[in-house]
């Protein structure tokens, strides 16, 4: 049942669509980080996750752990492209009692595993429950999404080396690396060398991919998925703002809303035909 | 002569009690020897997990045990506590995971580690904390009690725990502790007296040196700080007519400051607080810090005696 690379593109290219109509309608969000992580999260879904959107508690289920959950739009995308919740369910981003907070949050949208929203948490979250997952004796993996200007707090590499020391091979890191973070480029803000290095020096296996490359990222997922006595992570170069041109590595768009021109614009790069 | 204990050996008794539970699981992050965990590590140790000394990471690693049905219990220093307090804030308490976090040498009564190790305003800030339960109790038999509760209520929590040992109370008395509920340890008429962990002793000394000026006052062990038993309360601002609490924490945010919420907004008494008056400690055995933070019992009398005198 797994989707062919073009049907995964395909599967991408709407998921776009639906993380600008969301940002524009709220006039308010985050659509960088959720255009440059969308392959990947939708290659993930797609092909990957042991997830039941007719029943997201399933106790055995893979968790997901969007740790950037900020980026919650792309989040929101693929979980109504994957059955979670509706179409109608995306109008309610930032809505007052909406399913789609502003950050992604267990209490309200079903299937996502984490309330996220503070920086720096999820990892140490999946290290938990990948602990969970080996008491249980369960082959569950656990996928946790960071950013990269996320992997300047402290905690994270708290995280790191507990993981490591735990030996949680079923415990799997997708680093989204579009370079970019709140107020300006990660190089201007906090350098951080050596990524790949810095996560081999704390005993993890690493691979470096595209992001945007779907043949690339199969390949990724498939180094994650056959890591299963090491920590893995994947970094992933991606495009901050990937598929729209104006917001593409480009600051402004990491917390911004696209106006009206704006929004018509990038429905027409993004293929979609305005009513 | 009555036993002497610590209440932080009740929270590694506790721990025991609860390991035949398989769902619960013990974090530590290096203090365990300290905290008293380490009696479930050397039993158990394939369902306890060492943080290092890394206390955020153990406050979450905790929350993702919840979330996947296990019983988390994680203890550090009642300071190092407030290190994860943002992972307690929005990773824990936000989600309603039932992550138990114990602090343990909390409060000035720590002593010679002097004033970086004498935590004075944990009780403050988890109080602020929606779905968490506050728990400081006074001896190591209530303390274990109220951690085996801890076990069966599907709701985060902090408990702290005390270094130094205090004289034991609950022995034969075990049928009186439940979470929520402050225990009266001594009825009088004059004042109530509501006292928390290591000062609930120096209470009702204090009450002693009152009874001798011919004053007679109501002891209570208000072991739960969150939810507060508002109705024991009430109760003796309308019979006593006069409330002094004492905690061996901040003047700021703590017990003193939970009772004056419920007085002033419900039922106007006179009220004294005796505690830390936002200062720091330093260096002391822990009888000398309670003199030099003027929180030992005569303080208490005469805060009792201030009171009355308000009414």
């Amino acid at each position: 049942m797994s989707k062919s690379i073009s049907e995964l593109e395909e599967l991408a290219r709407k998921c776009r669509v639906e993380i600008v109509k969301m940002v524009h309608r709220a006039q308010a969000g985050h659509p960088g980080g959720s255009l440059s992580e969308i392959d990947l999260l939708s290659a993930l879904y797609a092909n990957y996750l042991r997830a039941k959107p007719d029943d997201p508690n399933w106790d055995d289920r893979d968790r997901f752990i969007l740790s950037k959950g900020h980026a919650s739009p792309g989040m929101y995308a693929i979980l109504a492209e994957m059955g979670f919740i509706s179409k109608n369910d995306l109008e309610s981003y930032r809505v007052l009692g909406g399913v789609c907070q502003g950050h992604v949050d267990m209490k309200w949208c079903p299937g996502v595993d984490f309330s996220a929203g503070s920086l720096g948490m999820g990892l140490s979250f999946g290290m938990g429950c990948a602990v969970a997952g080996k008491l249980a004796n369960s082959k569950r993996n656990i996928f946790v999404m960071l950013g990269d200007g996320e992997i300047q707090e402290g905690s994270i590499w708290e995280a790191a080396m507990a993981a490591k020391h735990h030996e949680l091979g079923n415990l799997k890191v997708i680093l989204d690396r579009n370079r970019i973070q709140n107020d300006d480029f990660c190089e201007a803000q906090m350098r951080m060398f050596d990524i790949p290095a810095k996560w081999q020096s704390f005993g993890w296996n690493v691979m470096e991919i595209d992001g945007h490359d779907m043949n690339e990222v199969i390949k990724g997922l498939d180094f994650l998925i056959d890591n299963k006595d090491n920590p893995a992570i994947l970094v992933a170069h991606t495009i901050k703002g990937k598929g729209v041109s104006y917001m593409e590595d480009n600051p402004s768009f990491h917390g911004a809303a696209p106006n009206d021109e704006q929004f018509k614009q990038a429905m027409e790069e993004l293929g979609e035909v305005v009513a | 002569m009555s036993r002497m204990a610590a209440t932080r050996d009740g929270y590694g008794q506790a721990l025991l009690d609860l390991a035949a539970n398989e769902k619960v699981v013990v974090l530590e992050a290096d203090l365990g020897k300290s905290t008293k965990s380490l009696h479930f590590r050397k039993e158990y140790p394939h369902r306890t997990v060492s943080c290092g000394i890394g206390e955020q990471n153990m406050l979450l690693t905790a929350a993702g045990l919840a979330a996947s049905g296990y019983v988390p219990f994680a203890s550090t220093f009642a300071i190092f506590t407030e290190r994860a307090f943002e992972q307690m804030r929005n990773g824990v308490a936000r989600p309603n995971l039932a992550v138990h976090l114990c602090g343990s040498h909390g409060g000035t009564h720590t002593g010679t580690d002097g004033s970086s190790a004498q935590s004075i305003e944990d009780l403050a800030i988890f109080r602020t904390l929606p779905n968490v339960i506050v728990l400081h109790p006074c001896d190591d038999v209530s303390t274990r009690l109220l951690t085996n509760q801890l076990a069966d209520i599907n709701q985060p929590s902090y408990t702290r725990t005390a270094r130094n040992k205090t004289p034991v109370l609950y022995d034969g008395r075990e049928d009186e502790i439940e979470i929520g509920k402050g225990v009266v340890l001594q009825n009088g008429d004059d004042v109530a007296i509501i006292a928390c962990g290591v000062m609930v002793s120096e209470a009702l000394k204090a009450a002693e040196q009152l009874a001798d000026q011919g004053i007679s006052a109501t002891v209570v062990d208000m072991h739960t700080i969150k939810p507060l038993d508002e109705d024991l309360i009430g109760r003796l601002a309308e019979k006593c007519g006069a409330i002094v609490t004492a905690e061996d924490h901040s003047i700021i945010g703590g017990l003193g400051s939970a009772v004056a919420e419920y007085l002033s907004s419900n039922l106007p008494k006179p009220l004294e607080r005796v505690g830390v008056k936002d200062r720091f400690g330093e260096s002391g055995q822990a009888d000398e810090m309670l003199e030099l933070m003027e929180i030992s019992s005569p303080f208490i009398a005469e805060a009792a005696i201030r009171a009355i005198n308000r009414k």
